[in-house]
């Protein structure tokens, strides 16, 4: 079963715990500059948000890529850079729509999520469980709920 | 180790910034933040100058966990003479700055001297310079982070500044950082813009390694979490409610100090209480929360954001107030609200708003109000003084009209601005100051907790309820209960209070964490992040050493025994009602035992024995 990275922002507190884990399992320091999600604060509405990388099917930043330096693992259907193929050009900043490649001027080479191999650091740090690792086939499944118990009048928590 | 080593010195006399090592061996005496900078400042200053001339020196510090993902290991300290008090001011905040300044790779920043004309500091990682800003000098905190977000074309660059309150003197101006984060306490702010420096604008991207065991650090840290998750207070009622929990409870006990102390409860305190935020309002039936948010690396998250009812006077023609921004605290809520008799919400939070916006205390703001509207009612201060405005208990209009001419120092509001002490002072009665040391009181009654009469009358900052905050054992049992009626044994909690929380702050680690964590939890958490062997008795006694570093720079700066007291207000009126009906501080029944358990003598100076055992 393939499994996708949950985002609910209105579980989020902004904390950046997970920002934390994400640098420190990928790079080994605690460094929220270098980490591959980002938790975005909208102040004026009170609103904290998490991103990340979707892991696209027909993903723009591997079609993209000249060198063919981003692959698909096959365990975990995520799409990964291959450090020693990697030239830096960042074509694959360009090409993704959502942003969610970027740039590393320390090393020179592009960074992006790569669900940790199938055990993704941020969803194990997040104290609120605003990020989860879920079936990827039914990632709506809770809205539905909740929509669903709205039609049929009952409370959501309940 | 989990210290980067390095510190920033910058004089802003001559414009220069320096890098330079940091004391290894004080690091493992004073641990960082709090004790560490503490340390650097006696060092360096003479404990008698101005606090508002070029010869005082402004810190900010961070401690080893800053930046880590121990939870709540984002806190950073200003450290420096206070304007207000004339004692060591260390004033400690949340948010994103201090863990910005560590991933820049700087432990510690000191600034010294004083800038011709204003500047700021631009930080990002080795790279430091001072920038002009006298384009920046006159505008408000929030219109200043704007200016340097869009200046230096960066979103992620963390902004820690001073308002207008600063600028114009006012006495308890602080700094506030991420727009509504404060290191809000005893002036530092007025500290930083008497040195003409308006803000500090930091970016690092570094990161925080050097992590001494990475393996038993991330397990100790996951431990320590799960304490926090699985712990009533730390997991439901700071989330739920933030500080702000406490409003119904501390009334209840009748330790809820109203109208400038006169009275230990109020009337409208479910109107203003953590409860009331999440209740529907009647214009728009949106509640005043909008959500709750967490300082940098915080699994509690009990930072409260909030919105003001479009509809209300303070805001009515007023677009800009009212998307959502930091809302009220326990403490906050209580000084505007309580202590001035006002139970408006709506106008509390709008306060609220303008104390971040401009960068002063709530606390000595409110308190201060507090004691002019009781000058106002005995008649001492008139709407002669006050340029019309009628201080008259429970007004909503004249509390805000107050903070709006105080966040500028327009008017009366610069009177205000000197706070509480000055202020009662000047009209002819100085009996009426709730302060210590010049320091206006926080939210617990002392006769109704007599554990915090003693914590406050021997706070090194002046009165303070996080110094050595035994509300939680003699209220809430934590760790255990004591009796908050009761005087015995109350020396030896506050003395243990007082260091572990000396402890806990150096570490750059929230003291709301000790809701659910004891010394226990927190040493495993250092210990693996640092060298030094980090037990809980070397912590204790870090603790120790670093109230009596503070206590002694007091002493040097001409304070006394004298001045561990309480207003007599608090020593000779009885509570008039709730279960501490009748009582009054028995301050006398505790100090002598407190001053032998700390190896003072008894003017409450450290004796040779105390200093030689604690290496000062």
């Amino acid at each position: 079963m393939l499994r996708s990275l949950k985002l609910e922002p209105e579980k989020c507190t902004g904390c950046l715990q997970c920002e934390m884990a994400c640098s420190y399992e990928q790079e080994g320091v605690f460094n929220p500059a270098k980490s591959r999600i980002k938790v975005f604060t909208f102040h004026h509405e009170g609103v904290f948000a998490p991103y990340t990388c979707t892991q696209c099917d027909e993903a723009w930043c591997m079609h993209a890529c000249p060198v063919d330096a981003i692959v698909i693992n096959a365990a975990t259907g995520s799409k990964d850079v291959l450090n020693d193929v990697c030239v830096g050009c960042k074509v694959c900043t360009i090409a993704c729509p959502f942003g969610t490649v970027n740039y590393n001027q320390d090393t020179g080479k592009v960074i992006k999520c790569d669900l940790c191999g199938g055990d993704p650091a941020c969803a194990r740090a997040c104290p609120t469980e605003a990020i989860t690792y879920v079936d990827a086939d039914q990632t709506g499944l809770e809205r539905m709920r909740a929509y669903a118990a709205q039609s049929a009048q009952i409370s959501p928590g309940s | 180790m989990a210290w980067t080593g390095k510190i920033l010195r910058v004089d802003l006399s001559s414009g220069t910034c320096a890098a330079e090592a940091l004391n290894m061996e004080w690091a493992t005496q004073y641990l960082g933040q709090r004790g560490l900078a503490s340390k650097y400042l006696s060092e360096e200053i003479d404990p008698k100058v101005d606090a508002l001339s070029a010869d005082n020196k402004f810190i900010m510090v961070t401690g080893p966990l800053t930046g880590t993902m121990a939870s709540t290991g984002g806190r950073y300290s200003v450290v420096t003479k206070s304007p207000l008090t004339g004692t060591i001011a260390c004033s400690n905040s949340g948010g994103f700055i201090g863990a910005e300044m560590k991933n820049a790779g700087w432990d510690m920043i000191i600034f010294e001297g004083r800038a011709s004309t204003p500047v700021y500091l631009y930080l990002e990682n080795e790279k430091a310079e001072l920038l002009p800003a006298d384009d920046l000098w006159g505008l408000s905190v929030w219109a200043t982070d704007e200016a340097l977000h869009k200046k230096h074309q960066d979103p992620q660059l963390r902004i820690a500044c001073v308002g207008r309150s600063a600028e114009a003197g006012c006495l308890y101006a602080g700094v506030i950082n991420d727009l509504h984060r404060a290191a809000g306490r005893s002036g530092v702010g007025t500290v930083m813009a008497s040195k003409n420096l308006k803000a500090v604008a930091v970016r690092g991207t570094r990161g925080v390694g050097n992590i001494k065991d990475p393996v038993g650090f991330m397990q100790a840290t996951q431990a320590a979490k799960q304490v926090l998750a699985d712990n009533a207070v730390t997991s439901q009622g700071l989330p739920t409610y933030g500080t702000q929990v406490l409003m119904n409870v501390i009334n209840e006990v009748g330790a809820m100090p109203t109208r400038n102390m006169r009275e230990v409860r109020f009337e409208g305190a479910s109107h203003i209480s953590g409860e009331a935020m999440h209740e529907p309002r009647k214009s728009d039936g949106k509640p005043n929360l909008v959500t709750n948010a967490a300082c940098f690396a915080c699994t509690i998250a009990c930072g409260r954001i909030s919105t003001i009812d479009k509809g209300h006077f303070t805001v009515k023609n007023k677009p800009e107030y009212w998307g959502a921004s930091g809302g009220l605290e326990y403490e906050a809520a209580w000084a505007l609200g309580s202590d001035t008799g006002v139970d408006d919400l709506d106008a509390l939070t709008y306060v609220n708003f303008l104390c971040n916006e401009d960068g002063f205390d709530p606390i000595s703001f409110g308190a201060t109000v507090a004691a002019a509207m009781e000058l106002f009612d005995i008649g001492a201060l008139t709407a002669e003084h006050t340029g019309g405005l009628e201080m008259r208990f429970g007004s909503a209009e004249a509390l805000t009209r107050a903070a709006e001419l105080t966040m500028t120092g327009e008017g009366f509001g610069k009177e205000l601005g000197l706070g509480s002490k000055r202020l009662c002072e000047k009209y002819g009665h100085p009996e009426l100051s709730m302060t210590v040391k010049g320091q206006e009181f926080p939210a617990y009654d002392p006769r109704g907790i007599q554990g915090m009469g003693l914590a406050y009358a021997t706070s090194n900052r002046g009165a303070c309820h996080l110094r050595g905050y035994t509300v939680s054992s003699e209220i809430m049992g934590i760790p255990e209960k004591t009796d908050p009626l009761v005087t015995e044994g109350k020396a030896g909690l506050v003395k243990a209070f007082q260091d572990a929380t000396a402890a806990v702050d150096s570490a750059g680690l929230c003291i709301f964490t000790t809701f659910a964590w004891t010394l226990a939890d927190i040493a495993p958490q250092i210990d693996a992040a640092c060298e030094g062997g980090w037990t809980m008795e070397k912590l204790a006694e870090v603790g120790e050493r670093i109230w009596n570093l503070e206590r002694d720079f007091n002493l040097a700066a001409g304070l006394t025994g004298k001045d561990d007291t309480l207003p007599k207000r608090l020593l000779k009126d009885a509570a008039n009602t709730g279960p501490a009906a009748g009582r009054v501080n028995e301050l006398d029944k505790m100090l002598p035992e407190y001053y032998e358990l700390r190896g003072w003598n008894a003017e409450g100076v450290p004796t040779a024995s105390t200093r030689q055992r604690l290496g000062l």
